[in-house]
C-alpha cells in the first residue's frame, strides 16, 4: 500500500530525512517510533502531499506522489501533529466541509456516521471552539477518516491526551487498522508495542531498525535495569549487590537507592534478595526500570548491540 | 469548479462571523449612508434654486472603491495567512484540491461578501432613480457598477495573495494596505512629478485611472477592463505561487 524508495528531504543545509526505504501492506498498522526531530513529521507530510521530497519516490495506493498527488491524496486521511479545526464550525459543518472537498454524495449522512465512529454524535452541533482536547484529536481523526480512505497517516495522534483518552484513541486505531493501511508516529515505546504490527524505529532522518514489537522487545531486553530500595542506612549495600552473579553496572543513588543492570536470561533478582536480606536490610522496593528510547536508541546504534540489523 | 465553489462557501460563510467583516461592512454602509444623505440634499437645494443637474450614482460608487482601497486589506487580510498559522492550511493542502482552486475559492468568497456590501447600496440608486425625472442615467449607473465590481475584484485578488507570502496576518494587512496606497494614491502623483512614457507607465498603473477618470465616467473601454483583468490574474498568481513555494520550502 505505501512503498517508499529512498526518500530523502532537505531543508536548506540541513537534512531532515536521509534515504528512507521501507513499505506497508495493506491491513498493517506500521509504527514510526522516534525522538523529537528524527524526521517523522516530514517524511508524513510527503506521503500526503503535503510537500515534495528532495530525492527519491514513494508510492500509495500503487500512485505516486509527485505524479499523481492529487490520486494519491484523494486515498490518503491525515491527521497532522497539530490537529487542523475550524474553531468557529460545529463538527457537523466542519466534517461536511470536509466531505464536501472530497466529493462525497450525501454529506450530512457521512459526517453523521463518521461522527459517531469517533463517539461524537451528541456533539454535533457544538461548536470545535469548545471542545477538550480529548475531543479536538477525536475531531481530527474523524476529518481523516470522512472519505473512508484506503490508507490512512496519524501523526502523533495520541499526544496531550488523558491516559482515558489515549486508551480509547488506541482502541479506536487499532479498529481502523483492521482492514486499513495505517502509519502512525509516536515517540512513545509503549504505544508502538501494543498498537502497530510492525515498528520503524528512526532516528536523524534514518531508519535505524524494523521489526515486529515482539522481536524488537526481545532484542531490546538484553539488559534489564533494575532500582533496589531498603529501609534505613544504605552503606555498603551496592558493594553487597556487585557481588552478585550477572550483577553488572552498580551505581548508587543519592536518595539512598541502589541501580543495578543484569543480562538476558540471567536473572539476577533473586540471588541480590536473598543476598541483601541475609546482610541484614530491610528490602522495601525492587523493581525493573523500562529502557528509555533515548537508552534504546544508544542500545541500537552501539555497534555491538543485541540483535542489530547490519544493513 | 466544484472545489473553488466549496472553499468560497467557506469563506463567505466565515465573513457572517467576523467581527472584522462586520465592522468593514459598517463602515462602508455608514459613511455611504451619510454621503448620500449630503448629496440628496445638495441636488434637492439646487433644485429650489432652479438647478437643471441631476444626481447620479457615480459619487457614492466612487466612495465605495475609495473605502475599499483601506478594508480590503482587513478583509484579506487573514485568508490564507490565519490557515497557516493555525495549521489549518496543511489540511487543505493535503485535500484533493489544486492549489490555484484554494487562492480563487478564498478570492471568490471575498468577492461575494464585497457585493453583498455593494447590494445593499443598490437601494441608493433605486431611491435616487424615483426622485429624478425620467430616472438617472442607466448606461452611467452599468459602467459605473462594473468599474466597482473590477475593482473590488482586483484589490481582492491582490489581497489574498498578498495573504498567501504571509503567516502574520498584521504583516499581510500592512504589505496589502501598502500596496494599494502606491496603487491608489502614489501612481497619479508620480506620473505628475516625470515626463514623457514614465509618466504613461504611471498613469496606466494607477487604478484611479481605471475607475474614477474612465469606468466612473460611463466609458467603458478595453483597455481599463484588461487592466483590471489583469491585475485580477497578477493576484491570483501570486497567491497560487506563494502556495506551491510554501510547500517546496
Amino acid at each position: 500500500m505505501i512503498q517508499v524508495n529512498g526518500l530523502t528531504k532537505d531543508y536548506g543545509a540541513r537534512r531532515a530525512i536521509d534515504n528512507l526505504t521501507f513499505d506497508a501492506e495493506q491491513g498493517e498498522i506500521v509504527g514510526f517510533l522516534g525522538p523529537n526531530g528524527a524526521g517523522k513529521t516530514t517524511t508524513m507530510r510527503i506521503l500526503t502531499g503535503y510537500m515534495p521530497p528532495s530525492d527519491g519516490t514513494a508510492t500509495v495506493a500503487g500512485y505516486d506522489i509527485m505524479e499523481e498527488s492529487l490520486e494519491v491524496r484523494r486515498r490518503v486521511g491525515y491527521l497532522p501533529e497539530t490537529v487542523p479545526l475550524y474553531n468557529d464550525m460545529t463538527a457537523l459543518e466542519y466534517l461536511k466541509f470536509m466531505a464536501e472537498l472530497r466529493h462525497i454524495p450525501d454529506t450530512e449522512e457521512r459526517a453523521y456516521e463518521t461522527l459517531e465512529g469517533v463517539n461524537l454524535t451528541e456533539r454535533a452541533n457544538s461548536y470545535i471552539s469548545t471542545f477538550s482536547k480529548g475531543m479536538r484529536q477525536r475531531m481530527g481523526l474523524a476529518q481523516a477518516l470522512i472519505h473512508r480512505p484506503e490508507v490512512l497517516i496519524l501523526d502523533e495522534p495520541t499526544i496531550g491526551l488523558d491516559p482515558a483518552q489515549v486508551v480509547e484513541m488506541r482502541k479506536v486505531i487499532r479498529e481502523i487498522g483492521k482492514d486499513r493501511t495505517v502509519l502512525l508516529s509516536t515517540h512513545i515505546l509503549s504505544e508502538a508495542q501494543q498498537i502497530c504490527d510492525r515498528v520503524l524505529i528512526i532516528n536523524k532522518g534514518k531508519i535505524v531498525t524494523e521489526d515486529t514489537p515482539e522481536n524488537l522487545q526481545s532484542r531490546l531486553v538484553g539488559a534489564q535495569r533494575v532500582i533496589l530500595r531498603v529501609r534505613g542506612d544504605s552503606d555498603g549495600l551496592s558493594g553487597k549487590v556487585s557481588k552478585v552473579k550477572g550483577v553488572r553496572a552498580v551505581e548508587s543513588k543519592p536518595d539512598g537507592s541502589v541501580e543495578f543492570e543484569f543480562g538476558a536470561g540471567e536473572d539476577a533478582r533473586p540471588q541480590v534478595a536473598k543476598t541483601i536480606i541475609q546482610a541484614g536490610y530491610e528490602l522495601l522496593e525492587m523493581r525493573a526500570v523500562g529502557l528509555s528510547l533515548e537508552e534504546i536508541f544508544l542500545e541500537l546504534t552501539r555497534d555491538n548491540a543485541p540483535g542489530k540489523k547490519s544493513s | 469548479m466544484r472545489n473553488i465553489w466549496t472553499i468560497a462557501k467557506r469563506e463567505y460563510n466565515h465573513y457572517f462571523i467576523s467581527p472584522i467583516a462586520y465592522v468593514v461592512a459598517f463602515i462602508i454602509l455608514f459613511t455611504e449612508g451619510i454621503y448620500f444623505t449630503y448629496i440628496i440634499s445638495f441636488y434637492s437645494q439646487q433644485a429650489l434654486f432652479g438647478g437643471m443637474q441631476a444626481p447620479d450614482i457615480t459619487p457614492i460608487n466612487w466612495l465605495f472603491v475609495f473605502l475599499l482601497v483601506f478594508t480590503t486589506p482587513a478583509i484579506t487580510m487573514r485568508s490564507l495567512s490565519d490557515e497557516a498559522r493555525t495549521g489549518t492550511l496543511e489540511l487543505l493542502l493535503t485535500a484533493p484540491i489544486r492549489d490555484y482552486e484554494l487562492i480563487i475559492g478564498k478570492w471568490l468568497g471575498g468577492l461575494l461578501f464585497v457585493l453583498t456590501i455593494l447590494a445593499v447600496t443598490l437601494v441608493y440608486a433605486i431611491i435616487m432613480n424615483s426622485l429624478v425625472t425620467p430616472g438617472i442615467d442607466q448606461q452611467l449607473m452599468i459602467s459605473s457598477y462594473l468599474g466597482v465590481i473590477l475593482a473590488a475584484a482586483a484589490l481582492l485578488a491582490l489581497g489574498v495573495g498578498i495573504s498567501a507570502i504571509f503567516t502574520n496576518q498584521i504583516a499581510a494587512f500592512f504589505a496589502t494596505f501598502g500596496l494599494f496606497f502606491i496603487l491608489w494614491f502614489m501612481m497619479g502623483i508620480f506620473g505628475n512629478l516625470v515626463q514623457g512614457s514614465g509618466a504613461q507607465v504611471f498613469q496606466y498603473l494607477n487604478i484611479s485611472a481605471h475607475f474614477s477618470d474612465a469606468l466612473n465616467t460611463g466609458s467603458i473601454k478595453l483597455s481599463d477592463l484588461v487592466y483590471f483583468l489583469s491585475l485580477i490574474a497578477l493576484g491570483l498568481f501570486t497567491g497560487t505561487t506563494a502556495v506551491e513555494i510554501r510547500r517546496w520550502r
